[in-house]
């Protein structure tokens, strides 16, 4: 039986439009795999050709501008990238964790809405105008407080970083601990145990994946991050002896050099294989912790 | 006097030296946990009262109206204020509809298969990509690849992709707190999938997809790196007030790269001015985030389920 | 009433969808006009000038409203890389281009770039008011700043810096693509030799000087124009035995100061229309006035 014109018309219709949904949909993934593609794509030349992977993981030199000796020694970067993220997990770990059980476990509901209004806008705040404030306010507080020379250092990048990372640390933590099933939690208070207890002993182990994996994002965001260090760091290429050190990251270099590095040129592709390098570390960070909170959700 | 029942009962009930531990450690992480809490939040407040308070002597509408003048040290925001707006709406138009879309398809038709699991993979990853990395894409891809050049239009597209994960994330939320029985309902009276979707699914997940909106056009606006190498300039002088000074192909200025650059490179900028402009973009970005919540709380209030 | 809402998106979808289409439809259509009645002209290159161009920019908007002039900074090498590829139409740039890129311009496009002198630099060398310094060579500065110096310590250069505690010279300088780290680099190295690493490289010009005059260990190189009134300008020599300069308008034209530099802007052969005009616009009396606001040294009269 043939079907009327109207309803053979809508058919193809849904079909074109699912059809342009499934598209959409995958393409999540075209973009991820675009976006690798491309970043190799510009360096490539210089990667796989001239490129000594030995001296740009392990050399201090960088020099990607000299008349007579270029070097692309980017170990003192990678050294700028892991102080400024340490320091700033360092303070923010336990800063954002203890937010994170706070919020979940002792904060009377009135105050839950609106502490997570805070730590939403906390997180809205665009990178650049965290790098004005570690530029201006943080460089003169840092000098003031601990009589240096330059406030444009590891702490202060540290600092900022830490900031930026504990919305995401709290976020992602609250929602493990709310993983955890009431049953624990009724279970342990059957059995006497404070608050606290309950926390300690049940809660924080039972959701420890999932904390790790907020954890685990909270790395990636501070790594990534570029306008914030860019301004706040100070700009040395060296490897810090001390949080009072300036220091620049691979991500400033990228933003730093790359207006200056004529297209296609040595300097230009070393830049985007410092890009391959980025991508490589937050792809791994995130898979990590992706990989985390599904091994948590199977259990 | 007591009686011996309540003599009794004190002393089974009495705390122990075990229980006054207990209640003092409780406390004791009560308040530190709550100390930790006030901690990040106090100087965050501070400082953003700082900001306002340096920036006042420039703030008003003649700030927003004007353009930078004298060597963009005195004057207002008008050129960069305008070229965000272009970078955000086009970006929107851009990341919306396929940031819908591909909810769509992950919340409603996707089947448990390693693709689907890929392609929320990818959704994750794509969020999490350094901003600097965008940049370099948007530079290799569509800068140079597809030859569109330096323009708002490389810029758009660039930021369209990198917000697309806000919009996904919280289409794909609201599109799943359609309680399946509605769907059912539909499917039972015959509609196909995609009727459903049309006519219930999404007009009940408007809330949702308006969040994700607005959350994606406070992320744009305030990106920098990404719109360095692909279409924000320096400078650009364009008349004040009008509306459609810049062209799809020529550059823009923009208020994130406007801050970067009077803060970095623009010798003698009045404090003032820097702090002004760095309030209006960090109070632009936090209305429209405060608007997204606001909104999320009224339309889950009124929810009809 | 739902369903009126799906409409509204997906329409505005179409619409955004149809914009792209005409929008890459006329793709190509960069330079010259728009549909906007205004003329742009592309102006890319040296930080050092992006002030300078900024201003000029900026002034010329209200000598001529039917142009308008894009200014960015990125360095002089991406301005000639701009050049050699077509998609700029001034090059700033404070150094001359090469032999070898001029050549590589003329196979790309055709046309042999075009030089205008549009202005003088001299880089000042700055240290904080409160230090005793007051004159350098440019040996003493190879060996503070470059790879093999041994200088490190303001005591060795004979002073006694009582406004630095730790008596440590604090190397401020420019990140390394930058023409003003390349051409400090070449002014006191020559030819081959690198700036030790460990300076403090900053993005700006004015991020040098303000730096400079909020640390009293430290010393820095900028454009004559970023002086404020924290930071003392030193004089320079060549070597030691010669007299020493400041850098001003008289030394940076004569060749008496040695660290000063012509500064250009670059078009692909013989300049046309709007950008022939906005050059001789800029050569002329109003443009170099704006080049002595800003601390630069304007073209003598007699070479307009």
């Amino acid at each position: 039986m043939k079907l009327p014109e109207r309803l053979r018309r809508e058919n193809l219709g849904e079909r074109l439009i699912e059809a342009l949904i499934r598209v959409c949909g995958v393409s999540a993934i075209l973009f991820v795999f675009g976006i690798f593609f491309f970043v190799c794509r510009e360096g490539a030349d210089f990667m796989f050709g001239r490129l000594s992977w030995r001296q740009f993981l392990l050399s201090t030199a960088w020099y990607p501008t000299s008349v007579s000796n270029k070097r692309y020694g980017a170990l003192a970067l990678i050294a700028g990238t892991a102080s400024v993220t340490a320091l700033a997990m360092a303070i923010a770990v336990p800063f954002g964790l203890g937010a994170a059980i706070y919020v979940s476990e002792f904060c009377p509901p009135r105050l839950k809405e609106g502490f997570k209004v805070v730590i939403e806008l906390l997180a809205a705040i665009p990178s650049v105008v965290w790098g004005f404030i570690g530029l201006t306010m943080m460089n003169r507080l840092i000098i003031a407080v601990f009589a240096v020379p330059i406030g444009l250092t590891v702490l202060n990048g540290g600092i900022i970083l830490a900031l930026m990372s504990v919305p995401i640390i709290v976020s992602i933590g609250e929602d493990a601990l709310k993983a955890v099933p009431d049953s624990y939690r009724e279970a342990a208070e059957a059995l006497g145990a404070t608050r606290w207890q309950v926390v300690w002993r049940v809660l924080l182990p039972a959701a420890r994946n999932g904390l790790l994996a907020a954890v685990l994002l909270g790395v990636g965001r501070a790594v990534g991050e570029t306008m914030a260090v860019l301004m706040a760091t100070g700009h040395s290429v060296r490897i810090p002896h001390g949080v009072f050190d300036s220091v620049r990251t691979l991500t400033a270099t990228i933003a730093a050099e790359l207006g200056e590095a004529p297209v296609r040129s040595d300097h230009y592709q070393v830049l985007f294989v410092i890009g391959v390098l980025l991508f490589t570390i937050t792809f791994a960070v995130n898979l990590a912790a992706d990989l985390i909170v599904k091994g948590i959700r199977q259990q | 006097m007591t009686s011996p029942t309540e003599a009794a009962a004190a002393r089974v009930f009495a705390e122990t030296a075990q229980g006054r531990r207990n209640r003092l450690a409780e406390t004791a992480a009560r308040t530190v946990f709550l100390l930790m809490s006030v901690v990040m939040i106090v100087p965050l407040l501070v400082t953003v009262g700082a900001l306002v308070y340096k920036a006042l002597p420039a703030l008003s509408l003649d700030f927003l109206l004007t353009n930078p003048s004298r060597g963009m040290r005195a004057g207002g925001i008008w050129a960069p204020f305008l070229g965000s707006l272009y970078l955000v709406v086009i970006s929107l138009l851009i990341a919306a509809p396929i940031g819908v879309l591909a909810a769509v398809y992950l919340n409603e038709y996707a089947r448990d298969t390693w693709l689907t699991r890929l392609t929320n993979l990818a959704v994750v990853n794509l969020a999490g990509v350094p901003s600097i990395v965008h940049a370099l894409f948007g530079l290799g891809a569509f800068v140079l690849f597809a030859g569109i050049g330096r323009s708002v239009l490389a810029a758009s597209l660039t930021l369209a992709i990198m917000t697309l994960p806000v919009i996904i994330a919280s289409t794909k939320e609201a599109l799943g707190a359609v309680p399946m029985a509605f769907r059912e309902a539909c499917w039972n009276v015959g509609a196909t999938r995609w009727q459903t979707i049309r006519s219930i699914v999404l007009p009940n997940s408007i809330s949702g997809i308006l969040t994700g909106i607005i959350l994606q056009v406070s992320r744009a606006a305030g990106e920098t790196a990404p719109i360095m190498f692909t279409g924000a300039v320096f400078y650009k002088a364009i008349p004040e007030g009008d509306l459609f000074a810049y062209g799809l192909f020529d550059q823009c200025m923009a208020l994130s790269m406007h801050l970067f650059t009077i803060s970095t490179q623009v010798p003698n900028v009045p404090e003032a001015v820097s702090y002004g402009t760095a309030v209006v973009l960090l109070g632009t970005v936090l209305s429209v985030n405060a608007l997204a919540i606001a909104l999320r709380y009224y339309l889950r209030s009124h929810q009809r389920w | 009433m739902g369903g009126r809402a799906i409409a509204l998106a997906l329409g505005a979808a179409i619409a955004g969808a149809a914009l792209l289409g005409a929008a890459l439809g006329g793709c190509g259509a960069r330079q010259g006009s728009r549909a906007a009645t205004r003329q742009v002209i592309q102006n890319l290159g040296s930080d050092t000038m992006v002030n300078l161009a900024q201003a000029w920019a900026e002034e010329y908007a209200r000598v001529d409203t039917t142009v308008s002039v894009e200014v960015s900074g990125g360095g002089s090498g991406t301005g000639i890389a701009a050049l050699i590829a077509g998609t700029v139409d001034i090059a700033n740039c404070s150094r001359p281009m090469t032999a070898a890129e001029e050549e590589r311009a003329r196979q790309n496009t055709g046309k042999v770039p075009r030089h205008f002198t549009v202005g003088y630099d001299a880089l000042a060398v700055y240290v904080h008011r409160d230090n005793p310094l007051v004159e350098i060579t440019l040996e003493q500065l190879a060996d503070i700043y470059g790879e093999t110096g041994q200088t490190t310590r303001w005591s060795q250069l004979g002073i006694a810096n009582s406004a630095c505690r730790s008596d440590q010279i604090i190397r401020v300088s420019r990140q390394t693509n930058s023409g003003t780290y390349e051409y400090f680099r070449e002014a006191i190295l020559g030819k081959s030799g690198d700036l030790r690493l460990g300076s403090y490289d900053l993005h700006g010009s004015k991020d040098v000087v303000e730096l400079v005059g909020s640390t009293p260990c430290a010393i820095g190189y900028s454009g004559m124009g970023y002086a404020t009134e924290k930071v003392k300008t030193l004089r320079v020599a060549r070597k030691a035995g010669d007299p020493f300069y400041l850098p001003t308008l008289a030394s940076a034209l004569d060749g008496t100061y040695p660290i000063a530099r012509p500064l250009f802007m670059y078009t692909l052969g013989p300049p046309q229309g709007a950008v022939a005009r906005y050059l001789a616009w800029v050569q002329s009396p109003a443009g170099q006035r704006i080049v002595a606001e800003n601390g630069y040294v304007p073209l003598p009269p007699g070479d307009r």
